[in-house]
């Protein structure tokens, strides 16, 4: 190989070399360690670490209760989200934007908050409910200590994520598919029975998929509502195994969380085979169909609408403010007795709490930045690369984010529960092993804005850099990076707001000194503290709320649909 | 069957007039083509008619029925008008016989009658056998005549066709007009045919509206849209004929008048009535142009010679007025040359009436 050719490829070859590590580190170690210690704990092939698992009635019950939440919560989603799309997309219905915006937001709040903020709304403390005296009695059950409360809650939580699918592809329908249906004397309904909902149904599949993982894998709802009432579901069974045992019962959430996966993994290949079975394609791109005319109906699908926004999102964050507001438990919120003095409180005079925000603040903004720095070589050698490994590339980044964050969790513990090797430093028990979780959890959300910003750039652009005579690295940093900026920094900055108020994954690798704030939350929670809790829930809202709107600014140089909540 | 009446209708999109003032009267069983570049308006004309658009203003019936005007519009479901679209429109996730029964469905007709009317419908469009096919495993052509059974199961009073050859390649074109007008024939149905391609819609109408900038610039037959142009632009447009001005020297007789263009004096064809008048303008077609080296005529320079196999395109500028430049076409032995001297007579030609004479 000649001289100048080696110098061609140098940087290229650095480059992946330098990918390839991150990615081995991030995605492929943890999982590689995890299924290591089902099959072989100790080093040695071996049944037991399956056999205990299976044995255990305990992982039956949980099993058979996250399957219940499972299906419930993925139905719920999946009904509600495709109707709220169908009607916002395809009829004459009037403020979209505003719409879409109200209906995704509960997907930015974390669903511990959402969980709290429902059960402050219904409880017998509800301080909304005192407003008009309609509060039950001290001591009566939360309606939302339950099954149907929590399908209730995980429903809310991921109706918009089925919405998002749906709606985007609503949008590709051509017109004509549609037109040629009516031509042939089918009515609206008809269409959309006939026509519409067949075309969605990979749409549909693949966002029921989405759910039903998302609903799995989630830990706030059912650790907020069904703790209390005893109903465990794995992720709860998983984190109260290891509040209670320690590293000693590793082994055993080793497989729990397994079995979580394949869970999760099962509604994925179902997904797959559904969407097969049938051709689905649409070959033709053409403009998107006229909206159908409600006529009279409007004002009352669009009250019926606002009615929705109200209760799903509204009401909640306003019980969440009320409570925050409120002296103590179950005493009634009045103009005398409100008061601030739970943010000071949660801010300046609780330790823990104070230490949390830090945490979260730094994990948050290190994971964010982290991930757009790595993102963008990445997304180049994934949009632009001509290898054939790199979907396999792109995989690897989706998997710990695909498995429930439980799953990761467990990963991460094992990896580190130990010092490195060779090193020798120790990452458990610090707060470096929940960033490097982070780290492996979230870099998806910023690669997938970052490779759709890659396709939008005309490559010839780089090229001309090429000609110019400028190496890889050079036009990475003057051409690349610049241009694909605003759409790695917009993913960076969901990383931040989806990490500031994470519970599932530091729930399971906290330890004293390295809280953040949904650990913290959630203790608040746990030991009747509402009133604390909500105060850092509703601080955590509109932390959110500020960073969506100057995420906002971003959005004229960025691909559609990198912020979910923009129309 | 039916016949199809527009009156005065237009269509504003915003502060853009998409159709404008457009009457058009389509007898029972009669083939219309509309024929227009690209953005005259065409496509929003058939989406009126179909219903998917309303009017702005006017009126349009089918048959004796008022579908779209001051009163409101009848939905496109209720209109019982067939529509053959550009890309087909076949719906992937269903089989050939279920894209082509589906009407009958939503009307809810008894299966097996149904199932015979499908099988006839494959029959007519020559697809038998293929009805378990999915669209996917279909050629473009099959693809085409599905749509084509599709529309037609239904018995509509009227089909549209919306350039339905666009995405066919172009040995298939000349096959699928084949079938459209021998289908035209057997079955006697109302056709209004978008299209923006001239050949197909001579060799397919029984009579031809020309739309330019959302107007109706002409309704004729064929012939008549090639011999007789309205106006410039269907002068020009149809057959590429060649615009020149001329001065009317004498009245109308017997459907001719004698004109003066580029110096010389010739008798061309005119619409009854006319009269001398200064700035008008002839069109003349390539056959109409001879190369006589002496004799009556106009001299110039050729400046260009494309040869095009057969025969080749000049483009030519008469020396009375260098900023004119003709384009026309001449057969083989081609005998002029690139930058040539050459003297053209037109042997004969079509007045264009005057603008706002009626037709």
């Amino acid at each position: 190989m000649s001289t100048r050719i080696r110098e061609s490829r140098g940087q290229e070859m650095a480059l992946t070399a330098a990918v390839a590590v991150v990615i081995v580190l991030l995605s492929l170690l943890p999982m590689l360690r995890l299924i290591k210690e089902i099959v072989a704990p100790g080093g040695t092939l071996s049944t037991v670490a399956i056999k205990a698992g299976l044995a255990s009635p305990a992982t039956w019950i949980a099993t058979w209760h996250t399957l219940v939440i499972g299906v419930g919560g993925t139905l719920l989603a999946v009904l509600s989200g495709t109707l709220v799309a169908v009607l916002i997309t395809l009829t004459d219905i009037r403020s979209r934007s505003a719409l879409v915006l109200c209906y995704v937001m509960p997907l930015m709040i974390a669903p511990q908050v959402t969980a709290l903020a429902w059960l402050q709304l219904f409880g017998p403390a509800s301080p909304f409910l005192k407003l008009f005296g309609a509060a039950p009695p001290l001591g009566t059950k939360n309606p939302l200590y339950s099954t149907s409360g929590i399908i209730l809650l995980l429903g809310v939580q991921y109706g918009p994520l089925v919405f998002l699918l749906v709606r985007a592809g609503l949008r590709k329908l051509p017109r004509e598919l549609v037109e040629a249906a009516r031509a042939g004397g089918a009515g609206w309904f008809t269409v959309l029975v006939t026509i519409v909902l067949p075309l969605m149904t990979p749409s549909i599949m693949a966002a029921a998929a989405l759910a039903f993982v998302s609903c799995v894998g989630n830990f706030g709802i059912p650790a907020f509502l069904g703790i209390p009432a005893n109903y465990l579901v794995l992720p709860t069974l998983i984190y109260q195994r290891l509040a209670g045992g320690g590293p000693a019962v590793l082994g055993e959430t080793a497989f729990l969380s397994v079995l979580i996966g394949v869970i999760a993994m099962a509604g994925i290949l179902a997904q797959e085979v559904m969407s097969r079975r049938r051709d689905y394609r649409i070959s033709s791109s053409s403009l998107a169909a006229e909206p159908y005319e409600l006529g009279r109906w409007r004002p009352t699908v669009q009250a019926g609408m606002w009615l929705l926004i109200v209760v799903v999102l509204l009401l909640p964050l306003f019980g969440l403010v009320l409570t925050s507001l409120v002296p103590g438990y179950g005493i009634a919120l009045t103009a005398t007795t409100a008061t601030l003095d739970n943010y000071r409180f949660v801010l300046f005079e609780h330790d823990a709490a104070g230490r949390a925000f830090f945490n979260s603040f730094w994990l948050s903004i290190a994971a964010a930045f982290f991930a757009v720095l790595v993102a963008v070589p990445i997304g180049y050698l994934i949009a632009w690369g001509k290898q054939r490994w790199v979907r396999l590339l792109n995989l690897s980044v989706e998997l710990p984010y695909a498995l429930p964050g439980v799953v990761l969790a467990i990963a991460s513990l094992l990896l580190f529960l130990r010092p490195i090797p060779l090193i020798g430093i120790q990452l458990y028990n610090t707060v470096w092993i929940i960033l490097y979780a982070y780290l492996a959890r979230f870099l998806v959300l910023a690669l997938r804005p970052t490779i759709s910003g890659y396709h939008q750039i005309d490559r010839a652009l780089e090229e001309a850099a090429q000609m110019a005579g400028a190496g890889l690295f050079t036009r990475m940093r003057t051409i690349i990076f610049p241009l694909v900026a605003p759409a790695a920094i917009a993913g960076g900055l969901l990383i931040f707001m989806t990490a500031l108020s994470e519970l599932t994954v530091s729930a399971l690798l906290w330890s004293s000194g390295s809280e953040t704030i949904g650990v913290v939350m959630f203790s608040f929670e746990q030991g009747g503290d509402s009133n604390y809790a909500a105060a850092m829930s509703v601080i955590t809202v509109a932390v959110t709320f500020v960073l969506m709107l100057v995420t906002n600014l971003l959005a004229p140089y960025l691909p559609s649909g990198v912020l979910p909540w923009r129309d | 069957m039916a016949r199809l009446s527009l009156d005065n209708v237009t269509k504003s999109f915003a502060n853009f007039d998409a159709v404008k003032d457009v009457s058009i009267d389509v007898g029972d069983g009669e083939f219309l083509a509309v024929l227009g570049p690209s953005g005259c308006g065409k496509t929003t004309l058939l989406r009126l008619v179909a219903g998917f658009e309303k009017v702005t203003s006017g009126e349009i019936r089918i048959g004796s029925e008022v579908v779209s005007g001051k009163g409101g519009s009848v939905a496109p479901e209720k209109r019982r008008v067939g529509i053959v679209f550009q890309n087909y429109a076949l719906w992937p996730h269903m089989t050939v016989a279920e894209n082509i029964g589906y009407s009958l469905k939503v009307a809810r007709l008894d299966k097996a009658v149904a199932r015979q009317k499908v099988e006839d419908a494959l029959a007519l469009v020559n697809l038998q056998g293929l009805g378990d096919r999915r669209p996917a495993n279909l050629s473009g052509g099959q693809r085409q005549r599905v749509a084509l059974a599709r529309c037609l199961v239904a018995t509509p009073s009227l089909v549209l066709f919306d350039e339905p050859l666009a995405n066919l390649d172009v040995h298939l074109r000349a096959s699928m007009e084949d079938e459209f007008a021998s289908f035209h024939k057997r079955t006697g149905t109302t056709i209004v045919y978008i299209t923006h391609d001239q050949a197909e819609a001579m060799a397919l109408a029984d009579r031809i509206a020309v739309m330019d900038s959302g107007r109706l610039a002409q309704l004729a037959t064929p012939r008549e849209l090639y011999h007789e142009p309205a106006n410039e632009m269907v002068a020009s447009f149809i057959s590429q004929g060649i615009l020149l001005p001329a001065d009317v020297l004498s009245a109308e007789q017997a459907g001719h008048c004698k004109v003066r263009v580029l110096g010389a004096e010739l008798v061309v064809r005119c619409r009854p009535g006319e009269r001398p008048r200064a700035g008008a303008n002839i069109c003349c077609r390539s056959a109409d142009l001879d190369v006589s080296p002496d004799g009556p005529g106009f001299d110039g320079l050729v400046k260009r010679v494309i040869y095009q196999g057969g025969s080749a395109r000049i483009e030519f500028t008469p020396s009375t007025s260098p900023d004119l430049s003709l384009h026309f076409e001449q057969p083989d032995p081609v005998v002029l040359e690139s930058g040539a001297r050459a003297r053209l007579r037109i042997r004969s030609g079509w007045l264009i009436p005057a603008a706002g004479a009626a037709s």
